[in-house]
């Protein structure tokens, strides 16, 4: 549904995408993972084709997002980080008017509001300008703006940055809920959110793509989880069946020549684990910290909240 | 043709619910409503003329062009509304014919408040309609220049302060080109002459109809409009 092939971004000299490819299926929810200032606006705002891209493509629907923009843009839903708003329009004016721009008839543009209003929990509010409604209650808005055309592709930038905790918990349902009839690309620097609601993820730093992966292979690190690598001479078998029994060791593999064992980050396990491969009789050759580097740059890149 | 309807409609509106229009309307009549009533009395009545109304109404007119169309792309950037208008299947053209529209829209109206001056002078008198309507037809093509420039001077900034004063500037430099154009030698002045919006507008006021000033004044709309699509485009590649 959305296909990005080597997209770079520069903004006069500095370069804010760097050279960055991926792919979205049909009916997958998508989060965009990074530091402020990792490039995700700017990569959203090519796939939306408010911004042209310095080299590369992107597509959108298969419509070439350079070439055949505005056949692309009917296929986009796009709520920008800021939810922009005419503050001096009803909830229904505004959503009439980005309705009929993007090209639906009357009679369709007024049912669609009814049903969007209903799905974004605004029925109280249709009647009021824009301007009196609360911050949480403009998101919700800007929701139903991006949805009012019943688009296949969704990009939502930050959509619950600035609204409060059971807001935002109400929001990421309601992306949920959204998930299921759109494809949807949604960006945030906050950890939870991911895990709460995308199925995958794709982590940019610094303009580049560092990492891609699904959301359960990428959850056991988010929850924290230390590694050991220990190079044992004897019957490994054993040895794993010998080292599980320690408390707190989550799982021992066997990689190569190496063991490695996994614990939560708060049980530190190297006295029990050395003692009950001496006790046993075998020889413990080493054992070292492997570097996590998923988590290393999860640290590196989220700033850290507690999930809601 | 839709979205252009679909977006000048909004713009109209916007217009309608902002104080701003409301006021400045005010003000243009009162003013060229006092300058139509003391020219008349000036002359003693022996005329029934709109010449008061339409020694100032021309620079009036360019006032109020700068400040309408400050905010009608200036403000959708500040407030971001931008990035949603530019990302619905809307060509750019389309955005900038919309905006264009809707202010025109405003000025028309505008103008045809004033159409009680040559009410009043029909019930009192015996008006030569003929130099009236070419005087109104005059007004409307000014007015589409100047919205024009106003439109491409708001395309290029985020601050609507900025946009009045520069296309102000633009409006009044181009209307006053013919006075500076005596110090020039007479083959600049003039071209000068020939690029002034006052030199094509004093045809219109003596009741002709002067094609070359309505083609100027539709050049300079075009022109206008295109730049401003232009600087629209732009945005997105930079």
């Amino acid at each position: 549904m959305i296909k990005v092939r080597n997209l770079t971004k520069y903004y006069g000299e500095r370069l804010a995408v760097d050279n960055i490819s991926f792919d979205i299926g049909k009916g997958e929810i998508v989060g965009l993972l990074g530091p402020n200032a990792a490039g995700k606006t700017t990569t959203m705002r090519i796939l939306t084709g408010f911004l042209m891209p310095t080299k590369g493509d992107t597509w959108i629907a298969d419509c070439n997002m350079v070439t055949d923009s505005l056949e692309g843009r009917k296929h986009i839903g796009y709520m920008p980080e800021a939810v922009p708003l005419y503050t001096d329009m009803t909830v229904r004016e505004y959503l009439d008017f980005f309705a009929r721009l993007r090209g639906l008839e009357k009679a369709r543009t007024r049912k669609r509001i009814d049903e969007v209003v209903s799905l974004c929990h605004l029925e109280e509010y249709v009647d009021t300008i824009i301007g009196k409604l609360s911050r949480g209650f403009r998101q919700r808005v800007g929701l139903a703006q991006s949805i009012i055309h019943e688009p296949e592709v969704l990009i939502l930038d930050e959509p619950t940055v600035g609204i409060d905790p059971i807001q935002v918990s109400q929001t990421r349902s309601l992306i949920k809920e959204l998930g299921k009839e759109h494809t949807i690309l949604l960006s945030t620097h906050i950890l939870p959110e991911v895990s709460a609601t995308c199925s995958r993820v794709i982590i940019i730093h610094n303009g580049k793509v560092i990492a891609q992966d699904n959301i359960e292979n990428l959850s056991a690190i988010i929850k924290g989880a230390r590694r050991l690598r220990l190079e044992v001479k004897g019957p490994h078998e054993q040895i794993i069946k010998r080292i599980q029994r320690i408390d707190g060791i989550r799982r021992v593999i066997k990689e190569g020549e190496y063991l490695i064992v996994e614990s939560p980050v708060s049980v530190d396990p190297r006295g029990q684990i050395t003692e009950a491969i001496i006790k046993s009789g075998w020889t413990l050759l080493s054992i070292e910290s492997v570097e996590m580097s998923l988590e290393d740059i999860f640290l590196q890149l989220t700033t850290k909240e507690e999930a809601v | 043709m839709k979205n252009i309807r679909t977006i000048a409609g909004k713009e109209f509106k916007g217009y309608l619910n902002s104080p701003m229009a409301y006021i400045v309307i005010c003000i243009f009549l009162i003013v060229t409503g006092i300058f139509f009533s003391s020219y008349l009395k000036q002359i003693n009545y022996v005329d029934t003329t709109i010449k008061g109304f339409l020694q100032y109404a021309n620079l009036l007119l360019l006032l109020f062009a700068a400040i309408i169309t400050m905010r009608s792309l200036a403000e959708e950037k500040k407030m971001g509304t931008w990035e949603l208008l530019l990302t619905s299947p809307v060509k750019d053209s389309e955005v900038v014919i919309g905006k264009f529209l809707g202010a025109m829209g405003i000025m028309v109206v505008m103008l045809i408040l004033t159409l009680y001056y040559p009410l009043l002078l029909t019930i009192f008198g015996h008006p030569d309609m003929g130099p009236i309507w070419t005087s109104y037809l005059g007004l409307v093509l000014l007015g589409s220049a100047a919205v024009a420039v106003g439109i491409f001077v708001s395309s290029l900034t985020s601050n609507q302060i900025i946009s009045a004063v520069v296309s102000l500037g633009i409006l009044f430099a181009l209307w006053y080109l013919a006075n500076a154009s005596t110090f020039f030698p007479k083959a600049i002045g003039q071209v000068m002459n020939y690029l002034s919006f006052q030199y094509h507008f004093s045809a219109f006021s003596i009741g002709v109809i002067d094609t070359r000033g309505i083609v100027y004044y539709l050049s300079i709309t075009g022109l206008f409009l295109f730049s401003a699509t232009r600087s629209l485009e732009n945005g997105r590649w930079n």
